[in-house]
Order: structure tokens, then C-alpha cells, then sequence
């Protein structure tokens, strides 16, 4: 295990300086100079020679790298171009917003599929089956856009069930008064394409000998899917929940723009915006890293879920 | 005897069809799948005849009043036209100010009269606007129906266009990899490590970022460059499998080179993951480019998308103007997008050889 573990994170390394050369050849060497990518959008030139010194704009290239691989290990990306906030900080700020949101999404949207797509699962083949995974698909074909206009209008604005957007310094208050919508809609959009995908995975498990021993042995259906084919599915559930954990941490960059959320998602937006790169550059390190170690987690919980499985 | 050999050769061709064939039969039986054909073939030829200039070329004409309302809701106030109009006077010169004569020291005296006369050709041009507009109208009085084509056609255009790059590029890597092994495929998997570790819409804004300059061919090569790990994963899979089959052997052994062996021999066994995989990404990509656009990194400001008209028609719905929200996200966007995924459901089940 240890030994896994070990190797699984010394495999990282080449892919980290995948991602590192990746973001190196987009925003250096292609983006261009500093001077031309922030003209008009800082007026004042002793900041963008500022900027050009820091990112070592002159040298060559082998030394622009080694900068940037210095800003990486030691996780200190400067300052931002247009706030001059250190990134660090603007990180720390943002991330608790992003969190309190897509926590109960990532939450409640698994539990809910789950246990929808059993019951669909359950009444396969039925008017009910066929009735659900078509208003699935159609729910997945609105944009996620028209949800959230939709949502925002009908439910904050007009019937006033919700505060139209805002948010506040108390996570409870955030969590009971400005998340409950932009988390509502989120797991609406997530509910299609989730239930879709967690219906397949449990069909897939239904064929199985197993399932036609308990059924055979006079098991009631409900205990042979929620007992059997629920514990077999949890490879396909895992690896889901775990893709979708990244992001945890970028958020539903929509729901922060269109609900004024002061997280992580919305700071990229506005970063992409102003040619802000020092942000972005942060944020897409960050974000490949912590991809890369729940990746791994998945592969580690495999193993609880399924003892079978060995680490090779 | 002879009644045999007189049987025509394509009674023998008939009597075993290809897959594309047999595909087609079975997607012939589906009714679902036909209706939703007939809708994206409905939506295609609509887009053509719009790229060709023959319908919804004055889009951009303002030929009703400002939030024209629907025809089919019968006479509404338009407070909105009313303040507009309202406004108008304001900004022209008053009638009655006192004009100084200037014309011994403008140096545009000569020609003015001449452009007063083009200033009333082009002002007799300008027709009366309508109260109400089929579907209404946007804020400057364009015809949503005609917006909407417009915008179908961008965002169409934009999904097929880097659809078509994502699965080249794709189905190009995932070969070589898939083929010639060794170092080849350490190195292009090292490469779709790094697309992959970084999530997909985070490593699109990255892209937007330095690409900096909205535009249709940007917008379609960000969506192209960072579309392709999925196709690449099926196709090196298929290639994997596919290269060590006898019949790559013999094309191997009659002196086929190895591209003939990739493209010519192995990729018509793989083109049914291909066409798949085109349609899935086509619907991803229009929603990806209504996201975009509605964020401003995608199509140009001259232009309109179903993504540009979400964004408006979030402030129109404040003041109750609903016809540009209900025309770009549901009548037209969700209506294609449904349609495709059912099609592409349809043609993915027709096309599983597992399904006989």
C-alpha cells in the first residue's frame, strides 16, 4: 500500500511538469509580452515594467521557465496584475465561498441520483423508465444558462422564495439564507445527466450471476438492488464523485458570476477577463494537483469498496 | 445450373450488407430517431439557407420599434418603445434655436447642400417600424426570429467546426499511439495526462485568457485544441485492439505501408466510434460556445449567438420581456440539442455490432 502510494505520487511528477510547460508555453511564450497583453488595461508603465522584471520578460526563455518553476514549488505566484493582491491571499479569500456552495451540490446531487436512478433502474423497461430518461435528456438539452436566468427570475425575483443573489461574512447565514438557490439549480441541472449515467451503471450490474442468485434464492427486489448491485456499482460511483471533486474547489464559476459568490470561479472569470494571468496561472496548477491526488484517492478507495481489487 | 449462374451479381451483393447499412435499417425502425433526424436535417437546412444570405440577412435591422411585443399577444403596452421614442427628440438639434449662419468660414459650406440631399435619400429609406414583430423584438427592434437563425447559425457552426478539429486531432493521436506503441504512446499519453489532469472548462478560460481576441475561429479552436482527449482514449483503445488482427497482418505482408495500414485498412473499422463521438462533442461544444459567448470570450460583438441572447434576455426578463429568453434557450437551443442526443443515442445503439 505505502509502496503504491509512493510510486502513484512519484508518477505525478512527470505529468506536474506536463502541466507546468503547458502553462508555461500559453501564457509566456504564446500570450507574448506583458507590455502588449495589459495595454489598455493598466495605464500605468512603471507596473507593467514592473511586471516585465518580475516575469523576467527579457532573458531567455530556460531562465523564464526556472522563474516560473520557482513560483510553483514554493507556491508564491506574486501578485495579481490588476489588484496587486498576492495571490495567495485572493486563494484563501475565495475558496470558502466556492466550498460552501459546491459542498452541499456535490452532496445532496449524489444521494439524489443514486437513489432515483435505483428506482428507475428498479421499473426498468417501464412507461415510468422511459418517461424519466426522456425528460432527462430534455433537461440536459437547456443550457445550463437558461436554469439559472430561469431560476433566478422566477424564484428569487418574482415569487421571492429566495434572495435574488448577495452573500454574507457568516457561513451560516450564507449556507441558510444565499446558498439554498444557486445549490437547488445546480442539482436540478446535475439531476439528467447524473441519473442517466448512475441508470446505465446499475444495468449494467443487473445482468450479473450474482444478482440472478439472490433473485433466485427469493430475495425481495428492493434488498437485491439497494444490498447487491448498490455495493457492486460503487466502483462507477466512486471514480464519478471523484471527478466531479476538482470542482470543489473551481466552483460553479456560473452560479458565483450570475449570484455575486465571492468565490474562486467568479475571481477566474474576472482574471480572464483583465488578462489577469498570474491568477490563472495559480488556479490551473493548483486545480491540475488537486485533480491528480483525488484521482489517486478514488484508486485507494477501489480498494475499500472492493477487496478484490489489488494495487499493482 | 445455368439458372444459377444466371443470377445477377447484386442479388449476392444485397444478401450481406455492410454495417453502415445495417445500422441504417436499424436506425430506420427507430421512431424516435427518425423524428429527431428530421429535426436536425430541418435545423441544417434553415442554418444553410441563412449562411447562403437567403433568410435572416437583416437580422441586424432594427425594422420594429424597441421590446416589440409578439404578434400573437395582441395589442400590450410597451412602455419601453414609448420612453424611447420619448428620448428621440431630445437628442436632435431643437427646430427653433437660433441657427448662426456659418457658411463664410465652414469649409463644408460647398458641399453641404449635397449631403442634405443624400442625408433625406437615405432618411426616406428608412421604413415605418412595427408595433409588433411575429416573435417580437429585442431591444433595438430586431426581429428575434431572425436573430435567433442568426445565432443558430453561429453556434452551430461554431459546435460542428470544433467537433470536426477535436475529432482530427483525436482520432490522428489516438492512431499513432494506438499503433506504433513504444515511445510514441509513452509520450502522446503523457500528453493527454496533462490535458486531462486540468478540468475542462478551467483549461477552456486558460485558453480564452491568452487567445485574448473574441472571434468565431477563436472561439473554434480553443473548443478544437482542448476537445480531443476523449476521442484520443477510444481510438488508441480501438487501435490497440485492431493492430494485431490478421487482416492488418496481411495488408502488412502484401507491402502496405504503415499509413495505408492506419488509414486506409484500420480506421473504416473504427469510423462507427468516430461518427459517435462527432455528435456527442457537437452538442457539447454548442453548449460550451452559449456559455462562452455569454461571458463575452466568444463570438464577436457583431455578431449574435444563442449565448449573446441569454445574455441579454437576462435583463429583459427583469422588465417582462420573455420572447428572446423562451426563442434562443428553449424554441430553438433545446429543441436541437434534444434532438441530437436522441439521434446520436439512436445511432450509437445502431451502431453496436454487440446488437444484432
Amino acid at each position: 500500500m505505502t509502496a503504491y502510494l509512493i510510486r502513484r505520487l512519484w508518477q505525478m511528477i512527470p505529468t506536474m511538469l506536463g502541466v507546468m510547460l503547458l502553462v508555461f508555453l500559453l501564457f509566456h511564450t504564446f500570450a507574448g509580452d506583458p507590455a502588449q497583453v495589459l495595454a489598455g488595461k493598466i495605464s500605468n508603465k512603471a507596473d507593467i515594467e514592473n511586471i516585465r522584471k518580475q516575469l523576467g520578460v527579457d532573458e531567455p526563455y530556460w531562465k523564464q521557465m526556472a522563474i516560473f518553476a520557482k513560483q510553483v514549488v514554493t507556491a508564491d505566484f506574486g501578485r495579481s496584475w490588476s489588484t496587486k493582491e498576492p495571490v495567495s491571499e485572493i486563494f484563501a479569500k475565495r475558496i470558502g465561498p466556492s466550498v460552501t456552495i459546491m459542498a452541499p451540490i456535490l452532496i445532496i446531487e449524489m444521494i439524489l441520483c443514486v437513489v432515483l436512478a435505483m428506482l428507475v433502474a428498479y421499473w426498468r423497461g417501464s412507461l415510468t423508465d422511459r418517461m424519466v430518461m426522456i425528460i432527462c435528456t430534455i433537461a440536459m438539452s437547456i443550457s445550463f444558462l437558461a436554469y439559472i436566468i430561469a431560476g433566478q427570475y422566477f424564484l428569487g425575483y418574482r415569487l421571492e422564495l429566495f434572495p435574488v443573489q448577495g452573500w454574507s461574512d457568516s457561513t451560516l447565514k450564507n449556507l441558510t439564507t444565499y446558498a439554498p438557490l444557486p445549490v437547488l439549480l445546480a442539482v436540478l441541472v446535475g439531476l439528467g445527466p447524473g441519473i442517466r449515467f448512475y441508470r446505465s451503471v446499475f444495468l449494467d450490474e443487473i445482468n450479473h450471476d450474482y444478482v440472478r442468485t439472490a433473485r433466485a434464492k427469493g430475495l425481495p427486489e428492493s434488498q437485491v438492488l439497494f444490498k447487491h448491485v448498490l455495493r457492486n456499482a460503487m466502483i462507477p460511483i466512486i471514480t464519478n464523485v471523484a471527478m466531479s471533486l476538482p470542482s470543489l474547489i473551481f466552483g460553479a464559476f456560473l452560479l458565483e458570476k450570475f449570484f455575486s459568490i465571492p468565490g474562486l470561479g467568479r475571481e477566474v472569470i474576472n482574471a480572464v477577463d483583465k488578462s489577469d494571468f498570474p491568477i490563472i496561472k495559480a488556479v490551473t496548477i493548483y486545480l491540475a494537483f488537486a485533480t491528480m491526488l483525488f484521482n489517486l484517492l478514488a484508486d485507494v478507495l477501489y480498494r475499500v469498496a472492493d477487496p478484490r481489487v489489488e494495487f499493482k | 445450373m445455368s439458372a444459377v449462374l444466371d443470377r445477377p451479381e447484386s442479388q449476392y451483393q444485397s444478401a450481406s450488407s455492410g454495417i453502415w447499412q445495417l445500422a441504417w435499417q436499424r436506425l430506420k425502425r427507430d421512431r424516435v430517431a427518425m423524428v429527431s433526424l428530421v429535426i436536425v436535417a430541418l435545423f441544417m437546412f434553415v442554418i444553410l439557407l441563412s449562411a447562403l444570405g437567403l433568410i435572416a440577412s437583416n437580422w441586424d435591422d432594427q425594422v420594429g420599434v424597441s421590446y416589440a411585443s409578439p404578434t400573437f399577444m395582441g395589442k400590450v403596452d410597451n412602455s419601453e418603445a414609448l420612453s424611447a421614442e420619448a428620448a428621440l427628440p431630445e437628442l436632435a438639434v431643437p427646430k427653433d434655436a437660433a441657427v448662426v449662419d456659418l457658411s463664410d468660414v465652414d469649409p463644408l459650406a460647398d458641399v453641404l447642400p449635397a449631403i442634405a440631399a443624400q442625408a433625406k435619400l437615405l432618411e426616406s429609406a428608412v421604413p415605418a417600424k412595427a408595433q409588433s414583430l411575429p416573435f417580437g423584438g429585442d431591444k433595438w427592434g430586431r426581429d428575434i426570429i431572425a436573430k435567433t437563425i442568426k445565432g443558430a447559425q453561429s453556434s452551430i457552426f461554431v459546435g460542428f467546426a470544433a467537433a470536426f478539429i477535436a475529432v482530427f486531432l483525436g482520432t490522428l493521436l489516438g492512431a499513432l499511439s494506438g499503433y506504433f506503441g513504444g515511445w510514441v504512446n509513452d509520450l502522446l499519453e503523457w500528453v493527454y495526462n496533462v490535458f486531462t489532469s486540468i478540468p475542462n472548462l478551467l483549461l477552456i478560460l486558460a485558453f480564452a485568457a491568452v487567445f485574448n481576441k473574441r472571434g468565431l475561429l477563436t472561439v473554434i479552436m480553443i473548443l478544437g485544441i482542448t476537445g480531443w482527449t476523449g476521442v484520443y482514449r477510444l481510438i488508441r483503445a480501438e487501435y490497440l485492439k485492431h493492430v494485431n488482427r490478421e487482416y492488418v497482418k496481411a495488408a502488412e505482408a502484401i507491402g502496405a505501408s504503415h499509413w495505408r495500414r492506419m488509414f486506409v485498412q484500420i480506421l473504416p473499422n473504427v469510423s462507427h466510434i468516430i461518427l459517435v463521438n462527432l455528435s456527442l462533442l457537437v452538442v457539447g461544444f454548442i453548449k460550451a460556445e452559449v456559455i462562452l459567448s455569454y461571458l463575452g470570450f466568444g463570438v464577436p460583438v457583431e455578431m449574435t449567438s444563442w449565448g449573446t441572447m441569454l445574455q441579454e434576455a437576462q435583463n429583459e426578463l427583469v422588465i417582462g420581456k420573455w420572447w428572446q429568453f423562451a426563442a434562443a434557450a428553449f424554441l430553438s437551443m433545446a429543441v436541437l440539442i434534444t434532438a441530437f442526443s436522441l439521434l446520436t443515442d439512436a445511432l450509437r445503439d445502431a451502431l453496436d455490432p454487440k446488437i444484432k
